[in-house]
């Protein structure tokens, strides 16, 4: 499975067709990251196994003002070692404009043994904008101790901060897996929703588990998950969980409190 | 690609009259001033009732994980708000870093307090400014920052408090829940001074960086059991600690 | 859009504790109830409320070592509006937290006067503690006392601080004196011994207006204050 590392960059631009649908006047597959389209869904569909170490990945998407656009992917990212113990990174720029709607919800990225991965995911929004963006980290596929994985997800909205979190795991990351950060538990995941319409309606902070108020005790079922409203006009769902699929159902969950109606 | 503009410079914290008084970082950081923080666990009475945090070995696996997420991003703006980036810039920045409205909440009423606090110890223009922008209080580690900055701390030093007390506050909490062996978690807090002083220089170094590329050159690391963690202590209708 | 701080609060008051308000008026006076745990304080503070609250704005500060609890035995039993009430965490210190560092308070007492002031009275309760617990002068006026006769009738002769220090010291529960056989004069005798000139009283709340000679006190101290 090894090869030489790669550097690529794809490219997705949306627009408004003028039909109330949505046009994709660009769309720039290259190397691993090769693009599916259907209607207004783009799906990322891997092309070769990556990323692997020293590869270096770059995807930049961005919907015009009044478009709608989906991204997927077709299956889980898994970071893998290179030769050389390289870190590979990929960077992901997201830029949403006024009156556009992103949902942007790619399957988990699992960190394989041995490997080393950076992620960062900037997003510009206007103030208009609506996302929907998901991020689901695996620490190692099953049974075996995970890579180094460091995720940064920065979001600015109208220019200013609005979200900010770096979650690091692996040896490289001092008590990851400790009672302060993972607690054990080997996926973690968040789903943020930015939405105008939460400027004059918050979220109310609430847990997604059985918690009684008085017994702090995890609950029994492998995951807890959490619902914020951040500083802004945002709703943050934190999920951490054993494995992906009671994360996806945790996040799945929080997803249905955040948003009432589908937009 | 974010390109935003880097905050005007803002007047930098007036040095103390003779120049750096290194015996302030002693102050700044002593348990004993009256900041507020003895009523807070940083997330131990939580951690303790879900079982997590029970014993010396677990309460060190708590704290090093505590010191390299929430630590090290509160260290990061407290050495930036010393080293002159805009304290309200940097008051934005911890609010985006700090995903739990509890933490939020917790952090700026200890702000307000440390504002208190610090005024009273070392009086200055900065402090009094930001008192006055953020009368419910600032994020904790930018005024942390700011009165390291006027008592004559460098950066670094303001860093080094912020996550000294990112671990101390749950060492002592956790010596006040669990009965744990005072000396033995002493042990834990001096095995801890290595991540220590490297989390210290990685939020220095960050915080000259943030001078010229702004506030996304801060650390931001985060910990998602932290957070639940949080918002669950603040539901409980019968506790010792506040956070 | 940031929702989580308010920008049209009023510039909070100095680090210390100013006698006049903003407008140059007296603040209100704030009197700290201390003593150990069963002794009656909240007791206290809830027949003092009841018996002031028509005549005077009260708001009030608790410091139970476990968060809400006296704050809820006030709220259930309507001594006060909600908003009246604060509480306050002490870290399992409570004499931390209303001597050695008092901003947590500080802050409740403010906070209160900004949002139901102007105030005439306000009672800092604190979680209770054992015989060495004083308040900081700089949190507040006056300070109650609050021991009891079923504690034992030594607790006068032992001192301490609380005893021998506050402005006054009440000997509650005197309904039980004969039932635990606790001698009320030698109790008086020794607090005059450990008090001086400082003033005793003793109470029984269980009985009609048994609260009337702290209230009478209370007053006192309030119209000093504002002379």
């Amino acid at each position: 499975m090894t090869r030489w590392s790669v550097t690529a960059h794809a490219r997705i631009t949306a627009a408004p067709d003028g039909r109330g649908g949505t046009a994709l006047p660009e769309l720039a597959g290259d190397g691993p990251l090769a693009l599916r389209r259907s209607r207004d869904r783009v799906t990322v569909v891997g092309a070769m196994a990556a990323p692997l170490g020293g590869d270096r990945l770059r995807l930049d998407a961005t919907v015009l003002a009044g478009a709608r656009l989906r991204v997927g992917t077709a299956a889980a990212t898994i970071s893998l070692p290179g030769r050389d113990g390289a870190e590979s990174v990929y960077d992901v720029t997201l830029t949403v404009e006024d009156r556009a709607v992103l949902h942007w919800l790619p399957e988990p990225l699992i960190a394989a043994a041995g490997s080393r991965l950076r992620t960062t995911t900037r997003v510009e929004l206007a103030e208009g904008a609506r996302l929907v963006l998901r991020e689901e980290q695996v620490l190692g596929r099953s049974g075996e101790q995970p890579g180094a994985l460091s995720t940064r997800l920065t979001v600015r909205r109208a220019g200013r901060p609005l979200l900010d979190q770096e979650l690091s795991f692996g040896q490289a990351a001092p008590g990851w897996d400790g009672p302060a950060v993972l607690g054990g538990r080997r996926a973690v995941g968040q789903l943020l929703v930015v939405d105008p319409a939460f400027e004059d309606k918050p979220v109310a902070a609430r847990l997604l588990d059985r918690d009684d108020g008085l017994d702090g005790s995890h609950a029994s079922d492998g995951g807890d998950a959490l619902v914020t409203p951040l500083a802004g006009p945002a709703a943050l769902v934190t999920a951490v969980a054993r494995d992906a699929l009671t994360l996806r159902r945790l996040l799945d969950e929080g997803q249905r409190e955040v948003v009432g109606a589908p937009w | 690609m974010s390109t935003h503009p880097a905050p005007p410079p803002p007047p930098a914290p007036a040095p103390a009259p003779g120049g750096a008084a290194r015996a302030a970082l002693l102050v700044l950081a002593d348990g004993r001033f009256p900041a507020g923080g003895h009523a807070h666990s940083g997330g131990a009475e939580a951690a303790v009732r879900a079982g997590g945090v029970h014993d010396p070995d677990s309460l060190e696996h708590f704290c090093r994980g505590r010191l390299r997420t929430a630590g090290l991003t509160a260290a990061g703006l407290a050495a930036a708000a010393t080293a002159g980036l805009d304290p309200l810039v940097l008051d934005e920045a911890a609010d985006a870093r700090t995903a739990s409205p509890a933490l939020r909440a917790t952090s700026r009423k200890l702000g307000r307090q440390l504002m208190r606090a610090a005024r009273a110890a070392w009086p200055g223009p900065a402090l009094d400014a930001l008192a006055a922008a953020r009368p419910r209080g600032a994020h904790q580690p930018v005024v942390l920052g700011l009165a390291a900055g006027t008592a004559g701390l460098p950066p670094h030093d303001a860093a080094h408090i912020a996550l000294y007390e990112s671990v101390t506050g749950p060492a002592t909490a956790a010596v006040r829940l669990l009965s744990l062996d005072p000396f033995a978690v002493a042990a834990v807090l001096a095995r801890l001074t290595p991540d220590l002083d490297r989390a210290a220089e990685a939020a220095a170094t960050a915080a000259r960086a943030a001078l010229h590329d702004g506030v996304d050159a801060l650390p931001a690391a985060s910990a998602p059991l932290l957070d639940l963690a949080a918002e669950r202590h603040a539901r409980w209708k019968v506790r010792l600690f506040a956070s | 859009m940031h929702r989580d701080h308010d920008e049209e609060y009023p510039v909070r008051h100095a680090y210390s504790t100013p006698t006049t308000r903003a407008d140059g008026t007296r603040r209100a006076l704030r009197v700290g109830l201390g003593g150990p745990v069963g002794s009656g304080k909240t007791a206290t503070v809830a027949a003092l409320c009841r018996s002031l609250r028509d005549r005077l704005s009260i708001a009030v500060v608790t410091n139970d070592i476990y968060t809400t609890e006296d704050a809820e035995f006030l709220l259930r039993n309507a001594v006060l509006p909600p908003e009246r009430i604060a509480a306050v965490e002490t870290g399992a210190c409570p004499h931390t937290a209303i001597r050695d560092d008092i901003s947590a308070n500080l802050e409740a007492v403010e906070d209160l006067e900004d949002e139901v002031g102007p105030l005439d009275l306000v009672l800092v309760e604190s979680g209770g503690d054992n015989l060495t617990a004083t308040f900081s002068k700089a949190l507040v006026d006056a300070q109650v006392f609050v021991i009891d006769v079923a504690g034992g009738d030594k607790i006068p002769r032992k001192g301490g601080p609380g005893v021998t220090t506050a402005d006054l010291l009440v000997v509650n529960k005197t309904d039980l004196a004969p039932l635990v056989g606790a001698d009320l004069e030698v109790m008086a005798r020794d607090a005059k011994a450990q008090r001086g000139d400082l003033p005793t009283l003793f109470t029984a709340l269980t009985a009609p207006d048994g609260i009337a000679p702290v209230r009478e006190w209370v007053l006192a101290r309030l119209d000093a204050w504002r002379a």
